[in-house]
């Protein structure tokens, strides 16, 4: 067994880099396998939880159909709609909350107060508002990702180092030069960790709502598809859910390792490729 | 004349130089005379500086010493236009000293770089004209020119305190302000910035005024030093030893001691 790792530790480094690829995929993988086992052997009912195969050939044919893409796309436009809406105010906000004091006076403690409602909480008062259309998803959406970026921006802005801030004063860096330069450059870690809870948040609200009320989109596919008892597609819904949570933050990951290129934690990528 | 020679000169003498065009030609870029006349600063009711009079000639190294709490770094956030003073005026050239100018620049304890932005980058931090020409020629001055695509993060302290000289250099300042920006360095680190700003100063002539807890610093470096003990001037001796100055010299040796019982 020792011997063994230590022969992988001596394996060539691209051999060794693309057996690290794998690791995160190890348990993933087991998983599914088992669980296809389980539905085949009988040990759950299909009723219960549709084998893994059952779900990929309800998910292909729902993709042939054209059901799938159409269900995606009105999810995500829902999603980014909700998400510009509701991001842009919160980082304006965060920003000129954690730039002028009395505008944190001003609105800060009813903001908190705000934020303490839960947001889900409001769906029945935002159905009376808005009745059932995409106003009230995209409104709900908007309402939840506005906190995560507003607090993460808010904190960002308040605690770039005052001393950084003195030296662009001291060489007569413009307000707007301050701003672009220094400030937000400084924040842009605290903000990039906002838009990561949002986007989490952002999907949580929209699964909700558009298994509330809803007629086309992922949450109506699986709400219809349980009158309908087809777990498979349930699943597939879950699934695509999971999907596009996890593109949406590798996205947000690649942004990161971009715009915080000079981190000294997100260094490691431009050293590997020097060496 | 050299500017030793001519910081060397009576006090006197330098107290109004600003009218005389031998000394300061228009468009020179020489040292910046300073001239503080009453200089009160206060923090509420905690007087930090008391009714300062201090002249000093362009180009002259002037080094102030004393305990923390003695209104050293102060002094020097005044002479930056970082503060504004509770009472009494500042006069660079003659001319009163409103706020932030290009011809006065300041080098902090910690280099305060901006760590998303390349070395040339962080150096040209003031743009204008040309910025980037001038920011690699002024690395050049500090022997950092291969290292100015490199982040700020990579560098050593030592490194990092270059970059910020040649930041504040490349507008050509006429006053630099210093606020003990060795004091964090290891010995030899700091022997060698003290060596790289001796020669940088002997050639370009800026005024300078030199912060630090370092008797012996002060003494090597400056034209005069002096201790600020209270919000006042304590102590305020001129260093006539020819440099390179050896630390065994029997007048450096007089003037540390001299210097360290007035602190």
């Amino acid at each position: 067994m020792g011997s063994g790792l230590l022969s992988w530790l001596r394996r060539p480094g691209w051999l060794r880099r693309g057996a690290d690829g794998l690791v995160p995929w190890l348990i993933p993988v087991a998983l599914v396998v088992a669980w296809e086992i389980a539905a085949r052997t009988g040990l759950i009912a299909t009723r219960t939880l549709p084998a893994p195969s059952a779900v990929l050939v309800a998910g292909w044919e729902s993709l042939l159909s054209g059901a799938l893409l159409h269900h995606v796309w009105i999810s995500t436009e829902r999603a980014l709609v909700g998400l510009a809406i509701g991001g842009s105010i919160g980082f304006a906000l965060g920003v000129v909350n954690g730039a002028f004091a009395f505008a944190e006076r001003l609105s800060d403690s009813s903001l908190q107060m705000l934020r303490n409602v839960p947001h889900l909480a409001i769906i029945p008062m935002v159905i009376l508002w808005f009745g059932i259309d995409e106003e009230a998803k995209i409104f709900l959406v908007a309402i939840g990702v506005f906190f995560p970026i507003y607090m993460n921006t808010f904190h960002g802005i308040r605690t770039v180092d005052r001393g950084l801030i003195e030296m662009g004063r001291l060489y007569g860096l413009s307000s707007g030069a301050l701003f672009w330069r220094v400030v937000l450059p400084g924040a842009m870690h605290s903000i990039l960790i906002g838009i990561r809870y949002e986007l989490g948040i952002m999907w949580l609200t929209l699964i909700v709502a558009e298994t509330i009320s809803a007629s086309a989109g992922i949450g109506y596919m699986t709400m219809n598809a349980r009158e309908f008892l087809q777990t498979d597609v349930v699943v597939l819904g879950i699934i695509i859910y999971a999907l596009l949570g996890k593109l949406a933050d590798a996205l947000t990951r690649a942004v990161e390792v971009r715009a915080l290129a000079w981190h000294p934690a997100y260094q490691r990528h431009v050293e590997g490729i020097a060496a | 004349m050299s500017l030793s020679a001519l910081a060397r000169r009576d006090a006197a003498e330098t107290l109004e130089p600003i009218a005389s065009p031998q000394i300061q030609p228009v468009g020179d870029r020489r040292g910046i005379a300073v001239a503080l006349d009453g200089l009160t600063k206060s923090f509420g009711d905690r007087e930090v500086l008391r009714r300062l009079d201090l002249r000093i000639a362009p180009g002259e190294f002037v080094a102030i010493v004393g305990r923390s709490g003695g209104g050293k770094s102060t002094l020097l956030r005044l002479l930056a236009g970082l503060e504004t003073p509770s009472n009494g005026t500042i006069r660079l050239d003659g001319a009163a000293l409103s706020g932030l100018t290009p011809d006065v620049r300041m080098l902090f304890q910690d280099a305060r770089l901006l760590p998303w932005q390349r070395v040339v980058d962080n150096v040209g931090i003031a743009r204008g004209k040309d910025w980037r020409a001038r920011a690699l020629e002024s690395l050049q001055d500090v022997g950092l020119a291969d290292r100015a695509g490199e982040w700020p993060s990579v560098l050593s302290g030592g490194q990092r305190q270059r970059v910020a000289l040649a930041r504040a250099l490349v507008s050509r300042p006429r006053l630099l302000l210093l606020d003990e920006p060795f004091g964090a360095l290891d010995a030899l680190t700091r022997l060698d910035m003290q060596k790289l700003l001796s020669t940088i100063w002997a050639r370009d002539g800026f005024t300078t005024v030199l912060i630090t807890h370092d008797v012996r610093e002060a003494v090597t470096l400056a034209d005069r030093v002096l201790v600020l003990r209270d919000g006042a001037i304590a102590c305020d001796r001129r260093v006539l030893v020819p440099r390179p100055r050896p630390v065994d010299d029997p007048q450096v040796l007089r003037l540390e001691k001299e210097l360290l019982a007035a602190v």
